[in-house]
């Protein structure tokens, strides 16, 4: 009960982290129809300027400072690098940004080294939140949740009620009537994209510290946020909330559980023969498993159902 | 490309084939020293892997990021054949490449059916989800995967058999060149086929290639089965070379690897790859003595390559040949400032490499 819980509480923080950058990713992908492969060094960008400027300037500045610096390289990205290379085609946008991953990764080491960067969580978050029988639940797990659903909240309200989340919506689906009534659709996608480098810089901000701040971070979150746009269905915000929640708990869950088939078999009275050539394969525990699960349901999805949870489009 | 080919365009792809032969011949009279052997044959095994990738890119529109998975487990396939073969005749060694290939293949059928359900984005996205799932398997598996560091094989398999015993470098340079050259044919083969013509059509336009009644997922599976095929020889073949194999091999790194430098060669022209490959090698095995920075110069010669010269190296070249370029002094001007401005960039970057180390 108290693991179930604290463990539950621990998946939906993460899930929710994993939302704020796959509905950035999933809203350019609707808006531009490409998958940003960049979409994880902005993340990582987001925890780094998080750390140079919280050593000069502390924690609070740098949560509002670091997503509008990485937002704004945002921009300059789509302004000047992806607006060229539209008229190559989706392989080029893709192949763009995959190049620019590339490249991020190396100019970060460059500026800030190889190894780890102590990016610590701020002295007021510090410590639990709560104790629930013994075990305790951080308070900067809360603080993610609420920041995340804080911002989503606002984002679906901006999206919904403002004047330029309708005109986001119009060009979604109609750019060319949105240009013919003289909205420059092109500043429109700037916009989102800037806005949705900004949500991953943001969940860098409070990934960085509540993770580990090196330069493997975008390529370990790359691949899983990848997997949440495809399972949820591409360009599908619903289905990429519903997929990051699932990931985001099915992976907390696993990484926590150390049984095994093998251990399984054994408590229904079943012994394997540990020479048997499937032994190897029984002896893995789920907590092992938990690196590869997103995969395995990825492929999962694509077997039983193509277009993805939420998908629209084949 | 080949829409237009006259009987003098088929003489002149004669003796391309046996220039390229000649060539394949000499390299090594050229560059004696064992570490510029080793690089050729570095060469040649990406050739093909460059060339297997383009394939699915450049011929068939899809974009791959789980390459390394086929060429990585056909090299493990390879490295424990070796390790089984030992004591055997050396002349088994020819073979491996060719179990390495059916290998691939059957990784190929697997995997490529899961892979080429969908197409464009989404393709993409599978094949990248493949990947980290057999590079995190991989270490999941110590026993036959040799975990973090890897398997080793010794290549000399047994007595040498007509004094052969693939012991020296250049030996093994030359099984290389061989089986590179049999690929090269075969791919070109390949593309004036049937099915290379009508993977073309399914990458410019899959819904007219289906109503003239060629099923894209069909012709997407079929070649990424026969990619999957060559990459598992050039897999195979780098296996021979380095005589070790680890996880890194199956890694999204080493798909990057191949993407990258195939792509920096051209996609667009046939001999693109090749290009791309020698200048890939080079710049990972050569330019890495010199800078740490390689990887940067290498990711930023990428980005600039698909902004501004899309159909890479090879492209660039073509243009040049076909349209004959007048050396104006405006264009020899335009040329000075990017070899400047290049110039700047790399100072730049060294700089700052330099402050990097002195931290």
């Amino acid at each position: 009960m108290e693991f179930t819980f604290i463990t539950l509480l621990n998946g939906l923080s993460y899930g929710l982290l994993l939302f704020l950058l796959s509905s950035g990713l999933t809203l350019i992908f609707s808006m531009l129809g490409v998958l940003n492969f960049a979409h994880a060094s902005f993340y990582m960008l987001g925890a780094y300027f998080a750390y140079a400027i919280s050593v000069k300037l502390g924690f609070w500045p740098a949560l509002l400072l670091a997503p509008l610096l990485v937002g704004m390289l945002g921009a300059l990205v789509e302004r000047f690098g992806l607006r060229h290379v539209r008229r190559h085609g989706q392989v080029a946008e893709l192949l763009f940004t995959f190049g620019l991953s590339y490249v991020v990764v190396e100019l970060v080491q460059l500026a800030w080294g190889r190894s780890a960067l102590p990016y610590a969580i701020p002295a007021q978050l510090d410590g639990p939140l709560f104790t629930f029988y013994a075990t305790a639940f951080p308070i900067y797990r809360g603080f993610m949740m609420l920041l995340a659903l804080l911002v989503l909240l606002a984002g679906a309200w901006l999206l919904k009620r403002s004047r330029i989340g309708l005109l986001i919506q119009a060009a979604l689906t109609h750019p060319q009537m949105v240009e013919a009534l003289g909205h420059n659709v092109p500043r429109i996608f700037t916009l989102v994209f800037a806005a949705g480098c900004g949500l991953a810089g943001l969940a860098g901000v409070v990934g960085g510290n509540a993770f580990v701040t090196e330069p493997g971070m975008a390529a370990g979150v790359g691949s899983i946020i990848f997997v949440v746009v495809v399972v949820g269905g591409l360009g599908s915000l619903r289905g990429a909330f519903i997929a990051s929640l699932l990931i985001g708990i099915l992976q907390t869950f696993a990484v926590a559980l150390d049984v095994s088939a093998a251990s399984g078999l054994a408590y229904w009275g079943v012994k394997v023969n540990p020479d048997a050539t499937i032994y190897p394969l029984l002896q893995l525990t789920l907590a092992q498993l938990a690196p590869v699960l997103p995969y395995l349901l990825l492929v999962l999805v694509m077997l039983l159902r193509p277009r993805g949870l939420f998908g629209v489009r084949d | 490309m080949g829409g237009r080919m006259t009987m003098n365009m088929a003489v002149d792809r004669k003796w391309i084939w046996v220039a390229f032969a000649l060539i394949l011949l000499v390299a090594p009279w050229m560059f004696p020293q064992s570490a510029a052997l080793s690089i050729l044959s570095q060469c040649g095994s990406m050739m093909i892997l460059a060339l297997s990738f383009n394939m699915l890119l450049g011929q068939t529109g899809m974009l791959s990021f789980g390459h390394a998975v086929y060429s990585g487990l056909a090299a493990f396939v390879a490295v424990h054949v070796m390790n089984r073969l030992a004591g055997g005749s050396p002349a088994a060694l020819l073979l491996v490449p060719l179990i390495g290939g059916c290998a691939g293949m059957s990784c190929g059928v697997v995997f490529g059916f899961i892979t080429t359900r969908k197409s464009g984005t989404a393709l993409s996205m599978i094949s990248l989800a493949l990947v980290e799932l057999a590079a995190a398997a991989a270490l999941m598996f110590p026993g036959w995967f040799g975990g973090e560091s890897g398997v080793g094989a010794d290549r000399v398999l047994g007595a040498p058999f007509l004094g052969v015993d693939f012991a020296s470098q250049l030996q093994v340079y030359y099984l290389i060149a061989f089986w590179l050259f049999v690929c090269t044919a075969a791919m070109y083969g390949l593309t004036l086929t049937p099915l290379g013509r009508i993977a073309n059509a399914v990458r410019d336009n899959p819904e007219r290639a289906a109503f003239i009644g060629h099923d894209p997922r069909r012709v997407r599976y079929m070649m990424f089965i026969l990619s999957a095929f060559f990459a598992g020889v050039g897999g195979a073949l780098s296996a021979i070379n380095f005589e070790i194999v680890s996880a890194e091999n199956l890694s999204l790194l080493r798909s990057a690897q191949i993407l990258l430098f195939t792509f920096i060669g051209g996609i667009g022209v046939f001999f693109g790859p090749m290009i791309g490959a020698v200048v890939g090698v080079l710049f990972s095995a050569l330019l890495s003595t010199y800078t740490r920075g390689w990887q940067l110069y290498l990711g930023l010669l990428f980005v600039i390559v698909v902004l501004f010269a899309p159909g890479g190296i090879a492209g660039v070249w073509m243009t040049a040949v076909t349209a004959r370029r007048r050396l104006t002094a405006a264009f020899l001007l335009r040329v000075a400032g990017v070899l400047l401005l290049t110039g700047g960039a790399v100072l730049l970057i060294e700089a700052l490499y330099q402050r990097a180390a002195g931290i």
